[in-house]
This record gives structure tokens, C-alpha cells and sequence, in this order.
């Protein structure tokens, strides 16, 4: 069986769709009744030129923004719009186009951070460092270092993340969203940026990611090279309506997205 | 060369998460605690402890809870010092309702009533940031002062309108009140510091301290990993005018042993917020080291021109202490934006390398 | 019952009994809210061009009226010392942007509002250095402005006008409006509403930020002179109004931190929110409610419109 093949078994049944969703500020409008559905297990690329509504989509998928139509399905319940500490406790993971750590905390506070939807202690047992507040702070540290060692980050542990150069704060993002342990992983942008060295090492950790915890990846990137390469299938937005969506072969030689996109920039 | 963490390994996640993971910091803390438990009572004179250190401790754990609050969680309050009126009246009342229970114990329970108050006056952080929060916490502060005269049953219908704090015995030893030695009080406000510090200490090294950051340098994206805004806000409100409420009690109790509502007005919340910032947004350690500036310079600068020999109108100096306190605010600010607390730090950092710094 | 009646009926019905009243509460409210408008007008004038948050306004308006009494008293005449007071304040804002803007540059906001603490400590124990600590009689009738009161019958009664508030009213208009053509019409206007919407673009195109600090500090002083003669001629020229100053904060609440007709409007409705409150709503709880209804007004509006009356609506982003 072949690689490709192994891959494709894999994936299941959607986990994670939108149907006719709009979402519009004011007057303008950012998405325009766009359905499109997520697969277990698999790696979905959104697509599409500046301002086409990629990350408009991600911030309504994880309850940022409440679209004024539309539904969102998870995981066999239906939203009309979500809530985003409702999304977390789901299981849906984030990063962000603009790295959104807490930049005054370190490396590993910023990871445990991750883990807090998965604590229990409450004030008085902290306050008191009693046994139970201990043991929940060194189990939930046992994780962390395991994303640590995974994500090979081991050496910026104790570094305040504000210190640290640009890749490997996405880096770190990528890991503080990983202690959620995320079942479906939204990557807005994860190798914005970064130069072709650091690109190679993101694409192999997302699909790492993708294989070793079996996360379910929906991803946007401008590359064109890196969204061919490591995604299942593509949608392709433009101006905030959908007007592809396929497998990468697909994608590539449909005339709309040629026009609108691939046309005009290579 | 004299503080280095070199060859201490730790082999456990217990022992990497302790409070204090340096051997020289353990040594440090256990002396000045040892100093400060059993050195400064048997030889402090009474104007020491009264004046400058008594007070330095109150000041500090009222700072604690503002930084709890501004520092850790990132929420500018100005109400500082009508969280620790609140403390301090419900303290009198307490003290009138239950007179035979422990002064200590009531000292620490009207930190409850500053804490509920703190959580009503919080609720508008749910809605609204930064200075705009700042004016909001204004409107606690004044409200709350303007209750400290209107409502006289607050201080007992006192035809003066301030509280007299009764003497209170612990083990026959008067605690409170005019008899009550200056050591005893010093002794229990240390105590009582101490033990209300290290539980902020660990609220800050665990899932707590963690979510309140988190809220603190980016709030939208904090929500996003799942970290309810509402509760945190309002949490970060109750535990830090917790702190204040019950400086504030210690504050009429065991320093001032009288106080009206001017101990409370703004000028302490801006006094407070001050030592926070001087000291270090989001140190605990910066918080002694802002109070005891803040409250430590104007009695040096009031006594200096005696050692000096110069003979200075009283009212010249204090005039001259406002500009000498503002100047030197201004010039920590500039020197350090980041307080006392990261000057300590740069400073182990060079007695790290020291004295090879290359 | 009785207490909704005394809450929601009564006080209007008050107000319906002596209409002459209500208008001595209304014309009150708006002079005090013109005093409040101009503290709050220097304030945005330096929030907008250097993004600080000048907690040392309100000394600043002390400060000006005392050194302007304060020449005056040491031999020099009135309009002399005037003009005395504006080089001072000229200085100030030099010292200023020397001493504190220019070591600051790039800090956090909180920082700059702290370091304006320590200004406000610097210019309370300067002036009282100098100048000393007790109160001072503003030279209102020196500098030329009006004294008295006109009294108007009207509506069964009569409603009684200070000349000085009329002339506070003129002269703050005529402040806002030259403020205003300097904003909009002039080369150094245009620069500083440049540097107000983004400090590097404006510096990219070659605008001197300590020339604009300079010009908006001195700015903001002049105006906190102004303040200051029409508050002393009032009331007394003492350190007390620093807790009133405060009360400019509730009124950029309600105007926006970044808007000049925001701050007069807001100026005048907290002026006449609190005296209408105080007056009619006061005695319920026995009185003294000034003292903090401003900042409730502010709070209950701040719940429903964040931003402020003229402030534009902040769309959140990730």
C-alpha cells in the first residue's frame, strides 16, 4: 500500500462543516454564503487572494465572529453561531496570522496555558499549593514537555516568548494549541514569513501533527508550493465566495481559481 | 560567580516547579525571614517599627493585590484605596457584631467584604478596558469614600465620624489598641504579610496565575484557547481587593489605631498603584521594594536636613519632598519602565557572570 | 412604593412646580460643565497628538492660575503677568517634552500616564514652593473681566447670571473655535492631526514629533490657563481643584478621549447631569452625591456605547 493511499484510508467522515454562512460588517461584506465540510483526519487548505475572507472564515469556525446567517456542524451538533470558549471545550484548536502568544510569559507558561480547559484546581487548593493542586500542575506538565520534545523546543522552555525570533514563535503557538489537544486544528498562516529552511521544518511538524495525534488540520497559506504539497483537499475563496473546492489536482486546473487567483499570481 | 544555578539538576517536575528553585534564593529568603522574624523585634525601637516598617508591610501586601490585579491580569484599578476602606470598616463593624471572636481572624474575614465589593465593581471590566476601566474603578473609589462619612452606622454613629479601633487581647497580650506594643503588632502584621504573599506566590506559579497573564497579554486570544474572560476579570477583582481589603484592616488595626475615610480617599489608591509601578508591574517582589521607596523616601528626605545640620522650615521640606518623590518618579520611569523588581534582576544576572562577563 | 414615587415622580414634579429653578440648576450645570469641558479639552489635546494620558492637567491649570496671581502679587501688572504666565508655560512644555516625552518615546501608555504622576507631584511642590500653599483671590478685575450678576424675572420667578460665567461661556467658545482653525486649517494643524492618527507615518513623512509635543503641550497649558482665571474668579485659586480635575475623566468617557467636540459636549452634560442630580435625586440619599454621580453617569454610558459619544466604533481583529 502506498503512502498516498495509507493517507487516504484515513480520513473518515466530516467532522466539521458550514453551510451558507455570511458574514458581513457594516456594509461590507466578508463571506457570502460559503458551504464547505471537513474530513476526519485530513488536511484542508482555505485558499484565495488578500481579503478573499480566509481568516474571517477561521474566526467564525472557533466563534470570533457570529456570522449573520448560515449554520456551522460539528461533530454532529449544529451552531448557528459559536462561542469560542465553546469551540475550545469542543476541541477545536487555533493559531494565528499574527502571532497571538502572551508575550510576557514564557515558553512553557504559554503552553500550560494551553491545558487550562483540562485543570480542575480551583483557588483555595492553589492558593495552598495543596497535594491535589501539585499533582494536576506536575501531570499536566508531563504533556506539555511531550508537545516540547515533539515540537523540538526544548531549549526556549524558560525564554519569554516576546524574546524569541518570528518562526519559532509560530512554533511555540503551534504547540500551545496542541496541549489543548485539538481535534480539529485551525492554522491561519502557519509559515507566513519564514524562509524556505523554516517552511520545510512547519510543513513536516503539521504533518506530524496530523499523523501522530491524528488531528484533523484546516490550514490557510499563501504558498502555493506547501498547500499542493501537504493538503487532502482545497477550498478556494475569493472576494468571500467560494469558487473551488477539490482535491489539489482538481484546484489547480479549474478555470475560476486560474482567473481569480493562480492566474494572476504566477 | 557568587550566584549561579550551575550543577543544581533537577530530577523531578516537583522540584523544577518549586517557588524558589535556587538554592541561593532558598538561603536568601530564609535570612531575611529570619531577620525579620526574630532580629528586627529584639532590636528595632518603636519609631522604626511604627513608622517605617509597619507600614511598609501594610503598604506592600495593599500593593500585592493591586499588582495581583494591574501587573498579573492587566486591569488598571484606581479604587485601590476604597477596596481597603471597605476592609477596614468591615473590620470595625465585625469587631462591634462579635466581640470575643479573634481580632485576627475577623481581620482576615473582612477581606470577604472588600472582595464582594471588589467583584460588583469589577463588572463593568466585562465590558470595557484600559483607562476607560480606570475611570470606572474611579467611580468605586468615590462612591465608596462618599458611603465612609454618609453612612454613619458604618463607624458606629462616632460623633468624629472615624473608627477608634478597641483593644483587643490574643493569649493576654493586648493585639489592638493603645496598649498593644509596637512588636506584637509588627510580629502579627508579618505574619499575616507573609502568609498572604506566598498564597499569591503560588496562585501565581499555578493554572491561576497562568489564566490571569494569559487575560493580561491578550485577552481575544486567551478567550479563543478557552480561558472564560468573565470569571477571570471577576476572580482577579475578588483576590486582589482581598488583599486590599484586608491591608486596609490592618492598616486602621494594627498601625494607624484610628482612621476616618481620608485614609482612603484616592490620593492612597494613587499612592498605591504608584509603589506598584515603581516597584514592578507584575512582581511580588517589586511591591516591598515600591513601598518601601515610596513610603521610605519622604522620612528620609524629612530627616535628612537634621543629619545635615541645616536648619529647614518643616513646610519647605515638604514641599521640597513632593518635587524631590515626583522628579525621582520620573526618573525610575525612565531609567527602568520596568520597575525595581527588573533592576534586581539585571543585577543577579550580572553577579551570575561576575567577574567574567565574557 | 414611596420610594419609586420619590425616585421616578417627585423630582419632576419639582420640577414642574418652580420652573425658575430648574433653569438656575440648568445654567449652573452648564457653567460648571464649561470649567469641566476646558480640562477636558487640554486632555485630548495631548491624548490626541502624543498619546499621553496627562493625569497633570488639572495641576496644570492650578499651576498657571497661581503663577499668574502669584507675579501679580510680587508688583507685576495684570497683563504683564499675563503674558508672564503663557512664557511659563511655554517652558513648561519644552521641560516637558525634554524631560519626560522624548526619554519615554515608545513606552507603554501606563507608563507616560505614571510619569505625568510625577509632574503632577513636581508642580504641586513647585508652585507651593514659590507661590505658597494657601489660597489666592483670581485678579479677575485687573485682567478686565466682568463682575456681578444679571437677574433675569422669568417663569414666576427669576434666574440669577454671573457676568463671569457669560464671559467663561464667550471665552471658551472662542478658545474651541481658534483651536479649531488651527486644526484644520493650518500647516502645523495638519501635521498634528498627522502625528494623531500614527506617530511613524508621520515621522516617515518628515514631521518633527518634539515640535508637535511642544506645540500641543503649550497649547494644552495656555488652555489650562484660561481654566484657571475662570475657575479662581469663581472660587478661590487653590489646590483643590486637582480633585475636580478629575472629574475630566468621566467627561472623555462620555466624549471620547480623542474628540474636541466630544469633550465640550460631554463637558456640559456631566456639568448639568451632576447638578440636575444633585439637586433633585441628592436629598434621597442625603446629599453630597457630586462627588461621584459624574463617574456613575459615565459608567452607565459606558455600558451601552464604549466608545464614546463622537468615538468611532473599534472592530476587534486577530
Amino acid at each position: 500500500m502506498t503512502e498516498t493511499e495509507a493517507r487516504a484510508q484515513r480520513i473518515g467522515a466530516p467532522v466539521l462543516a458550514v453551510e451558507e454562512v455570511s458574514l458581513t460588517f457594516g456594509g461590507v461584506r466578508a463571506l457570502t454564503e460559503v458551504s464547505f465540510d471537513v474530513r476526519e483526519h485530513e488536511v484542508r487548505a482555505i485558499i484565495g487572494p488578500n481579503g478573499a475572507g480566509k481568516s474571517s472564515m477561521l474566526n467564525v469556525l472557533n466563534g470570533f465572529y457570529q456570522p449573520q446567517h448560515g449554520i456551522i456542524r460539528f461533530r454532529g451538533r449544529e451552531f448557528r453561531g459559536m462561542k469560542p470558549h465553546v469551540a475550545a471545550t469542543m476541541g477545536i484548536g487555533r493559531t494565528f496570522q499574527n502571532i497571538a502568544l502572551f508575550r510576557g510569559m514564557t515558553v512553557l507558561d504559554n503552553i500550560m496555558v494551553g491545558r487550562n480547559l483540562k485543570m480542575r484546581g480551583n483557588l483555595l487548593q492553589e492558593a495552598f499549593w495543596l497535594p491535589a493542586a501539585r499533582r494536576e500542575e506536575i501531570e499536566h506538565r508531563r504533556a506539555v514537555e511531550e508537545i516540547i520534545d515533539f515540537l523540538e523546543i526544548q531549549h526556549i522552555r524558560r525564554t519569554p516568548v516576546g524574546q524569541l525570533p518570528y518562526g519559532l514563535q509560530k512554533r511555540v503557538e503551534l504547540a500551545r494549541a496542541l496541549a489543548m489537544e485539538p481535534s480539529v486544528l485551525l492554522l491561519d498562516e502557519p509559515m507566513a514569513g519564514m524562509n524556505l529552511e523554516e517552511k520545510q521544518d512547519m510543513c513536516r511538524f503539521v504533518l506530524d501533527v496530523n499523523d501522530h495525534y491524528g488531528t484533523t488540520i484546516v490550514l490557510i497559506e499563501h504558498d502555493m508550493g506547501v498547500v499542493m504539497d501537504i493538503s487532502d483537499r482545497v477550498v478556494v475563496l475569493d472576494y468571500g465566495s467560494k469558487i473551488a473546492d477539490g482535491t489539489p489536482d482538481q484546484v489547480r486546473s479549474d478555470q475560476a481559481v486560474i482567473d481569480a487567483y493562480l492566474g494572476v499570481a504566477h | 560567580m557568587f550566584y549561579r544555578e550551575v550543577g543544581q539538576y533537577k530530577t523531578s517536575y516537583a522540584a523544577d516547579q518549586a517557588l524558589l528553585p535556587i538554592l541561593q534564593d532558598r538561603i536568601g529568603i530564609a535570612v531575611i525571614l529570619l531577620i525579620a522574624f526574630v532580629a528586627v523585634p529584639l532590636t528595632a525601637s518603636n519609631f522604626a517599627l511604627d513608622s517605617v516598617l509597619i507600614p511598609i508591610l501594610v503598604l506592600s501586601l495593599a500593593a500585592t493585590g493591586l499588582n495581583l490585579l494591574t501587573g498579573y491580569t492587566g486591569l488598571l484599578s484606581l479604587g485601590t484605596g476604597g477596596f481597603m476602606g471597605v476592609g477596614a470598616f468591615a473590620c470595625y463593624k465585625l469587631t462591634t457584631f462579635f466581640p470575643n471572636v479573634n481580632i485576627i481572624f475577623l481581620i482576615l474575614c473582612s477581606g470577604f467584604f472588600a472582595a464582594a465589593i471588589g467583584t460588583v465593581f469589577g463588572l463593568p471590566s466585562l465590558r470595557i478596558k484600559g483607562f476607560y476601566l480606570a475611570v470606572a474603578t474611579l467611580a468605586a473609589q468615590f462612591f465608596l469614600s462618599w458611603c465612609f462619612i454618609r453612612i454613619p452606622w458604618l463607624y458606629n454613629y462616632n460623633i468624629s465620624a472615624s473608627i477608634e479601633v478597641p483593644t483587643k487581647t490574643m493569649f493576654g497580650l493586648a493585639v489592638t489598641g493603645p496598649t498593644a506594643s509596637s512588636v506584637t503588632r509588627y510580629l502579627i502584621v508579618l505574619s499575616i504579610v507573609a502568609a498572604l504573599v506566598l498564597m499569591a506566590a503560588n496562585l501565581m506559579r499555578g493554572r491561576i496565575g497562568r489564566t490571569w497573564m494569559a487575560v493580561r497579554d491578550m485577552d481575544l486570544a486567551a478567550e479563543l484557547i478557552g480561558i472564560r474572560l468573565y470569571q477571570t476579570k471577576l476572580l482577579a477583582f475578588a483576590v486582589s481587593s482581598f488583599y486590599c481589603g484586608v491591608a486596609g484592616a490592618m492598616m486602621v488595626f494594627l498601625w494607624l489605631g484610628n482612621a476616618e475615610s481620608e485614609s482612603f480617599n484616592i490620593n492612597q489608591s494613587f499612592l498605591i498603584l504608584f509603589m506598584v509601578i515603581i516597584g514592578g508591574l507584575g512582581s511580588l517582589l517589586g511591591s516591598f521594594l515600591g513601598a518601601a521607596l515610596i513610603w521610605g523616601l519622604p522620612i528620609v528626605l524629612r530627616h535628612a536636613p537634621d543629619y545635615l545640620g541645616l536648619h529647614i522650615r518643616s513646610a519647605t521640606v515638604d514641599q521640597s519632598t513632593f518635587v524631590i518623590l515626583g522628579v525621582l518618579i520620573i526618573f525610575f520611569l525612565i531609567v527602568e519602565p520596568h520597575g525595581l523588581a527588573r533592576l534586581w534582576q539585571i543585577g543577579k544576572q550580572k553577579l551570575r557572570v561576575w567577574p567574567f562577563p565574557y | 412604593m414611596h420610594l419609586l414615587y420619590s425616585i421616578f415622580v417627585d423630582p419632576f414634579m419639582q420640577m414642574g412646580h418652580a420652573p425658575d429653578l430648574l433653569v438656575q440648576t440648568l445654567w449652573d450645570g452648564l457653567v460648571s460643565g464649561v470649567l469641566y469641558a476646558l480640562i477636558a479639552l487640554g486632555f485630548v489635546l495631548i491624548f490626541k497628538a502624543s498619546g499621553v494620558f496627562n493625569f497633570a492637567q488639572g495641576i496644570m491649570v492650578v499651576f498657571a492660575a497661581l503663577t499668574l496671581v502669584g507675579l501679580n502679587e510680587h508688583g507685576v501688572p495684570a497683563y504683564v503677568a499675563l503674558a508672564l504666565t503663557v512664557v511659563v508655560m511655554l517652558v513648561l512644555a519644552v521641560a516637558v517634552e525634554r524631560a519626560i516625552l522624548r526619554p519615554l518615546v515608545n513606552q507603554p501608555e501606563i507608563i507616560l500616564f505614571m510619569a505625568t504622576f510625577g509632574l503632577t507631584y513636581v508642580l504641586i511642590g513647585l508652585g507651593e514652593l514659590i507661590f505658597g500653599g494657601d489660597p489666592k483671590v483670581m485678579i479677575s478685575g485687573e485682567l478686565g473681566l466682568p463682575s456681578g450678576s444679571y437677574r433675569i424675572n422669568m417663569l414666576g420667578g427669576y434666574v440669577q447670571l454671573q457676568k463671569i460665567d457669560i464671559a467663561a461661556a464667550i471665552i471658551a467658545s472662542l478658545m474651541v473655535a481658534g483651536l479649531g482653525i488651527v486644526f484644520n486649517r493650518t500647516r502645523i494643524g495638519r501635521a498634528l492631526r498627522a502625528v494623531a492618527d500614527s506617530h511613524r507615518a508621520a515621522l516617515s513623512v518628515g514631521i518633527s514629533l518634539e515640535q508637535i509635543w511642544v506645540v500641543v503641550w503649550f497649547a494644552a497649558g495656555v488652555v489650562a490657563l484660561a481654566t484657571g482665571i475662570m475657575w479662581g474668579a469663581r472660587s478661590n485659586v487653590s489646590f483643590a481643584l486637582e480633585i475636580i480635575a478629575l472629574k475630566a475623566l468621566p467627561v472623555l468617557i462620555l466624549g471620547g478621549f480623542t474628540s474636541i467636540p466630544g469633550a465640550i459636549v460631554g463637558g456640559l452634560i456631566i456639568g448639568v447631569g451632576e447638578k440636575m442630580g444633585e439637586f433633585y435625586w441628592g436629598p434621597l440619599v442625603g446629599g453630597g452625591i457630586e462627588s461621584w454621580f459624574a463617574y456613575v453617569i459615565a459608567l452607565v454610558f459606558l455600558l451601552f456605547r464604549p466608545q464614546g459619544l463622537f468615538g468611532e466604533r473599534i472592530i476587534e481583529r486577530l
